[in-house]
């Protein structure tokens, strides 16, 4: 007999049913023990705890059948604007889970232990969502004038969204791994997605190798730790690990540094990092401030799950891992940017060093820094997506340049652009007013309230060295235009400037143009598309929202429901 | 919603749309400025900010006394630990006084404005200020805590800053503002170390908990907390009300455009340290020196300036040195402990002191910008309107009954002789000496033979030959406006026949817990009436004695008094002789090579290492794969330590 569980699941309802040997939690939560009964193999679903995902699989679904209808040269602009919706739709759904929870307790895993619905899982869907949201509207008119608009941008978009959300909800090793893959596999797509530029390719190809080779890391570390706790699920590694004293633990801890690189991998982490300046930098501009947006936020996601819901016995071994690993990333990002000419290789080590925090958040192992990190993460996605939505407004077709001289005289020309712009780079910097102090300011405190001080220390000073570079791209914006044209980009010979050959044989069944068109930006103001200009303007006005009051760090407080 | 919050609302609107009004391709009629559009939407905002406190105020008056208080939070900004800094207002009947002057005061002062800085290329940045300023003074006097409050102090001196070096292509208004900004700056350190105090003392901002209940006081004030608290809160408060000694600025930024100087230097904020010690009376309370250095320190200011005010030949630095000297009788009475009384001061100044400045801007627009009085004269025929305005300013100024300032000076007279003597001893002199020197602008302004008419002989094509002109409706306006006021606005805290509004109203804020009540006697008040009647009326008639038929005496006018007591002059050659060789070897020697010199070693450093680093960054996967390979060694090892135990 079949028991329609998942339906009384969906519905909310106690499910009293019990078969032999499993019980069912009300509201299909949870289920104990095995259902060795043939007709309770059946697991819940608790659908109402995946309907981001759900919208955003049946959203790309149904583009790509419209796709498949529509005439090839569907009508510009459509598929942004359908992506857009999709994740509206799923910010929707992400807020109505969130009052939908109200303010319960600790997390709870459902679907068979897979899945947990709890705020903390609920704030990174609210940010994915906007991501996606932002994404696609800042990516569609740099899309369009590259020649590559298309609907497979977007979809890869919802795609890697899919699997940033999977792994913040995650309940087990197994689906961490499962999200992080299907959200990489797609960021990899991505970042090689201007297939006339050689650095794209480059910066997907370098992306896809070391992912990989990170990833089969991740996975080792999930075979160990499962050897040494005889499961995936966090719960029940927290459980076991409560109860029980393991004699040697080397496996363990083996799997937990194993886990701890594959995700540091993900989010920038010193030594981890190599990979980001370069894909940073070649892969498309308004892509790069996604991924950057959602790679990191989902690798954070995955961390704390695994650090403090599986692992959480385990803090005297892993917080001086993480204490390490965030002195580095601080240090190394900050130090690193400094030397940059290059817009958005420097941006890259500015992410680096802003993961730096995040960490610092992560180590202190307390919901002070918990909600910092979260504060962190959840307002540096305006910061970032709308950094890089700029920076791809300027450089040209071809992304001619991204030199720091792109944006010299950029208050003169465009003073509201630069204003946006200061916001931003204030925010990053940490300067007061803006979300990037209070961020900073959390995260610190929280170091300061588990008497770490020499690290506060360090992370103010890492703050310090990290202005000078903010600053002086603000002070490039505002200092006036030189009289001629700067140099174009380095890596462009003069000789050919204009039209480069892409030394790889173009696939011919996609009909692709075999030249890349390189036409730097003129010396006037660039046109901002409106859909750009709106992702702007709510990205400053957040920054200097949350910089004022305290909506956003009571949020982010409600979502630490790790502790 | 809350009529307070509008209050706050519309001048932050109005700022935050001409700033951006900056951007828009919006041309008006005169050309490529946006005049006189930004000028409407400023004066509709400011007004619109006095209709809705006027609302707040009617519904406060239908409350009882007790209940006329009320907190609202607009949202806490920083909750930290035990530090929880509020953004909120507190309407009570001190800070919805201050509210209607500033606001009804303010909108008079932007409407005139509109025709003062007509055609002026940077007519839309003058609103902006204008609008951003009386936002900053609204946060000022409605805050609920001192941090808030001090939010608006700074943005009161920012705007200050800007409205005075306005025409900064002047060397001399910028050097005016440089000089205002930095004046103020030793008493924001005032302020800011009261702030640290209060905090240690009692971890918050908040009037409520650093003020105490208001109707017992603070039981467990300390006398010498509360004595460092005054000192310092007055420090603040003599930087920003311009008195003894850092009042030297006040004169100097009347190098702003003189809507300014009426806006800012005479009505509102240089009300802003009057309004501090009044806030905070329940501290002062507990220190008695304290109240003794406030009450001298104004007496003082009050006759050093009216000195200096004697000599001055610029019809707007008589009128600035005049506003120094009135603040002072402000404080006399605060300090003195009548605090309503200094405050029935500070709203009768504010009309005749708004109105003689805006009187004075309307000469000055007819003489197309010619500030000397010496070059004026007989302008009485040739403003109809202007000539008795400044009249009404004057008799008010004066002290001559029944105008505005004889009733309110009167009320602190009174308390100063309540308190002592001596300090209304100096209230008297100094009322004598405003009667004089302002005598003698009337008589130079308006008197006499049109010297103006030479002038502009002797400047033969220069363009001057026109006669003078009477100033457009909006400059008109405002000034009957404030004629009246001038006229009849003492009704408000008269002191017989239950009309002592003022003091009514006040009276929540200043119970007899922290402001004891003292009665003078009826014959006592009469005596002390009748004797500073006689005495100006002696020094109206000195002046006209004086000045009748002669423009130049220079018995009558000591070079040292010109020289406002070499004040400036001393503190310019202290600060450029020994002060600047000092700053000079700290700023080259120490600073560009010690602090610069780290500081830069250590950027160096940074930089060095970030290009040295950089080489690790190769470009090629296999390095990487080895690097993060390597990082995940060295977790494996570490790992291995600790395992196995």
């Amino acid at each position: 007999m079949i028991q329609p569980l998942h339906l009384l699941g969906f519905l909310g309802q106690a499910s009293p049913a019990s078969s032999s040997g499993c019980t069912i939690a009300p509201g299909g939560f949870r289920v104990d023990g095995f259902c060795t009964d043939p007709g309770s193999l059946h697991i819940p679903v608790a659908y109402r705890s995946i309907i981001p995902v759900l919208v955003l699989t049946i959203g790309a679904l149904v583009m790509l059948a419209l796709s498949a209808v529509l005439p090839k040269r569907a009508r510009p602009g459509l598929w942004p604007a359908l992506t857009a919706l999709v994740g509206a739709f799923s910010l929707a759904g992400a807020v109505w889970q969130w009052y939908d929870l109200g303010t319960a307790g600790a997390a709870q895993p459902t679907i068979g232990g897979q899945i947990f619905y709890d705020r903390f899982s609920v704030l990174f869907l609210i940010l994915i969502s906007i991501a996606v949201i932002f994404g696609a509207l800042s990516a569609d008119s740099y899309l369009r004038r590259e020649g590559l608009d298309g609907i497979e941008a977007y979809i890869l978009m919802l795609m890697s969204a899919i699997g940033a959300m999977l792994m913040a909800q995650s309940g087990s090793l197994i689906m961490l791994f499962l999200g992080l893959e299907i959200m990489s596999i797609a960021l990899y797509v991505m970042a090689a997605y201007h297939r006339r530029r050689t650095q794209s390719g480059e910066a997907g190809l370098k992306y896809f190798i070391l992912g990989s080779f990170s990833s089969a890391l991740f996975l080792y570390g999930v075979a160990l730790i499962y050897g040494a706790t005889g499961s995936v699920e966090f719960g029940l590694i927290g459980n076991f690990l409560t109860g029980n004293v393991i004699a040697n633990n080397g496996v363990l801890l083996g799997g937990m540094a194993l886990v701890i690189v594959g995700l540091g991998f993900k989010v920038a982490a010193v030594p981890f990092h190599y990979w980001t300046p370069d894909v940073y930098q070649g892969s498309p501009t308004p892509f790069t401030g996604y991924m950057a947006a959602v790679a990191k936020a989902a690798g954070f996601a995955g961390l704390f799950r695994v650090l403090t819901q599986a692992l959480g016995t385990q803090q005297a071994n892993w917080r001086p891992i993480i204490w390490l690993m965030a002195v580095l990333t601080l240090g190394i990002g900050s130090v690193m940017a400094i030397a940059q000419k290059d817009l958005k290789r420097m941006m890259a080590y500015s992410s680096i060093s802003q993961a730096g925090y995040v960490l610092v958040g992560l180590q202190a192992a307390s919901a002070t820094g918990t909600s910092g990190a979260l504060f962190y993460l959840f307002t540096y996605i305006f910061v970032i997506v709308g950094t890089f939505a700029v920076i791809g407004l300027l450089q040209g077709r071809g992304e001619a340049r991204s030199d720091l001289g792109v944006i010299r005289g950029l208050g003169r020309r465009q003073p509201l652009l630069a204003g946006v712009m200061l916001v931003f780079l204030l925010a990053q910097a940490g300067v007061p007013f803006t979300s990037g102090f209070l961020a900073k300011f959390y995260v610190i405190q929280a170091a300061v309230q588990r008497g770490q001080y020499w690290l506060a220390v360090i992370a103010m000073l890492a703050a310090a060295i990290a202005a000078f570079f903010y600053l002086r791209i603000a002070l490039l914006m505002y200092s006036s235009d030189p009289a001629e044209p700067g140099p174009l980009p380095v890596d462009v010979p003069p000789a050919d400037a204009g039209v480069l050959t892409l030394g790889l044989e173009p696939i011919a069944s996609l009909d692709l143009e075999t030249t890349l068109v390189i036409d730097p930006p003129s010396r006037g103001p660039v046109p901002v598309p409106l859909a750009v200009g709106a992702v702007l303007a709510v990205s400053a006005a957040f920054t200097i929202a949350a910089g004022v009051s305290s909506f956003a760090i009571d949020f982010a407080k409600q979502a630490t429901t790790l502790f | 919603m809350n009529a307070a919050y509008v209050i706050v609302a519309l001048p932050l609107a109005g700022a935050i749309a001409l700033l951006f009004a900056g951007c828009l391709p919006i041309r008006g009629p005169v050309g490529k400025v946006r005049d006189p559009w930004s000028g409407w939407l400023a004066t509709a905002m400011t007004l619109g900010a006095f209709v809705a406190t006027v609302w707040v105020w009617a519904t406060q008056v239908g409350r009882s006394a007790s209940g006329r208080s009320s907190d609202l939070n607009i949202f806490t900004w920083i909750p930290v630990g035990d530090l929880h800094v509020n953004f909120g207002l507190q309407v009570d009947p001190l800070s919805i006084l201050w509210c209607l002057f500033v606001t009804g005061v303010g909108g008079l002062i932007t409407l005139y404005s509109i025709g003062y800085m007509k055609g002026d290329p940077s007519f839309n940045r003058f609103f902006f200020y204008l609008n951003a300023f009386v936002f900053s003074m609204v946060v000022l006097v409605l805050a609920d805590n001192y941090l808030f409050s001090f939010l608006g102090w700074e943005g009161v001196g920012f705007c200050s800053y800007g409205l005075v070096g306005f025409w900064f292509e002047r060397n001399s208004a910028a050097v005016a503002a440089k000089k205002a900004f930095v004046t103020n700056r030793v008493g924001d350190f005032g302020f800011m170390i009261a702030l640290f105090l209060m905090f240690k003392h009692f971890g918050s901002f908040n009037f409520s908990a650093v003020l105490g209940p208001l109707s017992a006081g603070h039981a467990t004030l300390a006398a010498s907390t509360a004595t460092a608290l005054t000192l310092l809160l007055l420090l603040g408060a003599v930087a920003k009300s311009a008195q003894l000694p850092l009042y030297m600025w006040l004169p100097d930024a009347m190098e702003g455009p003189t809507p300014v100087s009426a806006l800012i230097h005479a009505a509102t904020m240089v009300t802003a340290g009057v309004y501090l010690i009044a806030r905070s009376a329940p501290i002062i309370h507990f220190s008695s020196s304290g109240q003794w250095t406030i009450a001298w320190i104004g007496a003082a200011t009050a006759l050093f300036a009216a000195t200096i005010a004697c000599n001055q030949n610029d019809i707007k630095r008589v009128l600035a040195y005049s506003t120094v000297s009135q603040i002072g009788y402000m404080v006399l009475g605060e300090g003195s402990g009548d605090y309503s009384a200094g405050i029935y001061h500070t709203v009768m100044h504010a009309f005749f002191k708004a109105l003689l400045f805006l009187s004075a801007g309307a000469v000055i627009h007819a003489l197309h910008d010619e500030q000397d009085m010496k070059r004026m004269g007989g302008l009485r025929k040739h403003l109809r309107i202007t000539f008795p305005a400044f009249i009404i300013g004057y008799l008010a100024l004066s002290a001559i009954p029944p105008f505005d300032g004889f009733w309110s000076k009167d009320t602190v007279l009174a308390a100063a002789f309540h308190k002592s003597p001596a300090l209304w001893a100096v209230g008297v002199i100094t009322a004598g000496l405003t009667a004089y020197y302002m005598t003698r602008q009337v008589i130079l302004v308006f008197y006499g033979q049109a010297r103006w008419a030479d002038q502009s002989a002797a400047h033969g094509a220069a363009g001057h030959s026109a006669p003078p002109h009477e100033a457009p409706p909006t400059m008109t306006v405002p000034l009957v406006i404030l004629s009246v006021a001038s006229v009849l606005g003492w009704l408000l805290n008269a002191p017989f026949g239950g009309l002592d509004f003022i003091n009514r109203w006040l009276a929540p804020v200043f119970p007899a817990a922290i402001a004891p009540s003292f009665a003078v006697h009826t014959g006592t008040k009469w005596i002390i009436g009748l004797v500073a009647t006689a005495v100006a009326v002696a020094g109206v008639l000195s002046g006209i004695a004086a000045w009748r038929r002669q423009v130049d005496r220079p018995a009558l006018e000591p070079a040292v008094l010109a020289h406002g007591w070499y004040i400036d002059e001393g503190i310019a050659a202290a600060v450029s002789g020994p002060l600047a060789r000092t700053a000079s070897d700290l700023s080259f020697e120490v600073d560009a090579k010690l602090v610069d010199g780290s500081v830069n070693g250590i950027a160096r450093l940074a930089a060095e290492s970030g290009r040295q680093l950089r080489r690790i960054q190769t470009g090629y996967v296999r390095n990487y794969a080895l690097g993060i390979g390597a990082g995940a060694a060295v977790i494996l090892f570490y790992v291995a330590l600790r395992a196995g135990s």
